[in-house]
């Protein structure tokens, strides 16, 4: 890792204003991300800032629905019962994402705010618009295997890589963010960008500014959730293609449902439109297929990542049978 | 780190103080609340202590020195291995307020008030921990290089009270690699320490 300078913020006002003087300093959480990005040299902060004393570990009952502090740590999030019992999607989610260490490590926070996994994005001597913008994409006509088929453009292709994010983004999450003004809300589906023409901008999260918790909104059938998430090993890898889906029947037809993707899109993919052909449907299999078929509307594979979309469907397909059985 | 920090520096030294030190960066304080300008410790190296096994470690580090490389370089304890270096093995595991973790994704810096237990610290004195037993029983391991991180994972993974069952071990100890393909013997090795006696 390159030098840099290290320092511990005491309060949100005392972490805010030193983001301020050093607008290139980044936060530090659980470090599995920032650290890793370092050691690679995508990453080069002048100074890392140490959030971890500011608390924001809290996971409670709030009125409207269940508010995760940006500091908790995976593990805890997916061990929690009030998680469990609502939003069983977010506790798999989690349990399916890294490894246990990783898990006790990682924040919430630095979770939804983590960087893709582009292997060309974490290599310095390739071109990345992401991470050098205008360099080119070495993805788009090179190793693409994992590469997204949902949401990209002719300027990158990199999948977001985040589990958690996918069932947040189902289930309309809001993040908490303080800026030296206040807190502001902002809706998860509002807050990760498309790269369009500009890869390097990923979210609506501004310098200088800090999520400080997620609040999930309660949902009626919550309950009736999961994620399903097919990848090359059986634990600890990223998502080929993975599926958070809730599903509310009643009398054999389809009452409400979220559908949204991962491991497929360059950023957490809602199909509210695949959502919408499963409302009021009969709640069987050939209508979970109708359904799958709409969520990957507009798909478009790279050569080795085409297998993306046929498996994209399959999950959806089995996530929404899971959840009906 | 320059070459003349770097000959400054003994790599295998250390000293093992009787207390714990001052922190570099003094926070929380009244001073710190009425001026919001935090102190600002590094890129050079500065004092740090970790508490390690109980025992408490000065080390002069900088701020970018990962939680393993101060284990292993500074506090002399290599039991730790340097496996892959970014998360993905889980060779470097140790516990940090008995939650295992991986230590090469972490910096030293950000553990001085934190109880540390390394593969030095699973054995009470000489009678080995009834993992690391059950790892010889059942012969758990063939190269050894990733067999503290798998010891010191699976101490964790017990007293995180998981169901004992083949499939939950492999489940929970799949951030513990072995390239030597030894699961066999080392799920086998933890069911068996995991049986109540």
């Amino acid at each position: 890792m390159n030098p840099f300078a290290f320092t511990r913020a005491d309060s949100i006002a005392t972490a805010l204003s030193t983001m301020q003087r050093s607008p290139n300093a980044r936060f530090i959480a659980g470090g599995t991300n920032i650290l890793d990005l370092m050691k690679d040299d995508v990453e080069r902060p002048p100074l890392l800032v140490d959030i971890n004393a500011l608390g924001l570990r809290t996971i409670e009952q709030r009125p409207g629905g269940i508010y995760i502090g940006a500091l908790a740590r995976m593990s805890d999030i997916a061990a929690h019962p009030l998680v469990r019992s609502a939003f069983p999607v977010i506790a798999v989610a989690l349990e399916e994402s890294a490894s246990p260490q990783l898990r006790n490590m990682a924040s919430i926070g630095g979770n939804v705010m983590q960087r893709t996994r582009c292997p060309y994005f974490r290599d310095t001597a390739t071109p990345c618009n992401k991470r050098q913008p205008g360099s080119g994409c070495g993805a788009i006509a090179g190793v693409n295997r994992m590469q997204a088929v949902l949401g990209t453009s002719d300027h990158c292709i990199a999948t977001h890589a985040s589990d958690v994010a996918v069932a947040f983004t189902a289930l309309d999450a809001v993040l908490h963010i303080a800026h030296p003004g206040g807190t502001r809300e902002v809706p998860i589906g509002e807050f990760y960008s498309e790269p369009g023409r500009t890869p390097q901008i990923e979210n609506a999260l501004g310098r200088g500014e800090l999520i400080v918790g997620i609040m999930v909104p309660m949902l009626n059938f919550g309950a009736q959730s999961t994620y399903l998430k097919a990848r090359d090993r059986a634990q600890y890898e990223f998502a080929l293609a993975s599926a958070a889906v809730a599903l509310d029947r009643h009398g054999g037809m389809v009452r409400g449902a979220r559908i949204a993707l991962g491991g497929v899109g360059t950023r957490p993919w809602r199909s509210r439109a695949a959502e919408a052909a499963l409302v009021g449907a009969p709640a069987t299999r050939e209508s979970y297929q109708r359904a799958a078929e709409v969520a990957v509307r507009g798909a478009r594979g790279y050569g080795q990542n085409d297998f993306k979309i046929p498996l994209a469907k399959r999950v959806v397909v089995r996530a929404l049978e899971m959840v009906s059985a | 780190m320059s070459d003349e920090q770097s000959d400054r520096l003994s790599r295998r030294t250390f000293i093992v103080a009787a207390g714990v030190s001052a922190m570099t960066v003094p926070l929380g304080s009244a001073a710190a609340a009425q001026a919001p300008e935090l102190s600002v410790s590094g890129p050079q190296a500065n004092s740090v202590t970790l508490t390690i096994n109980g025992a408490a470690h000065r080390m002069t580090i900088e701020p970018r020195v990962t939680l393993l490389d101060a284990i292993r370089d500074h506090a002399g304890l290599t039991g730790t291995k340097k496996g892959c270096d970014q998360g993905t093995c889980g060779a470097c595991t140790v516990m940090v307020n008995g939650r295992r973790i991986d230590s090469c994704l972490t910096l030293a810096v950000m553990h001085q008030e934190d109880a540390i237990t390394t593969i030095e610290g699973i054995a009470n004195g000489e009678k080995l921990h009834p993992v690391q037993a059950a790892f010889i029983e059942y012969d758990g391991f063939q190269c050894g290089f990733c067999t503290p991180g798998q010891i010191v994972s699976a101490v964790a993974m017990l007293a995180e009270g998981h169901a004992l069952d083949d499939q939950t071990v492999r489940t929970q100890m799949s951030g513990n690699i072995c390239r030597c393909g030894c699961y066999p013997h080392i799920v086998e090795a933890i069911l068996a320490a995991g049986k109540p006696a």
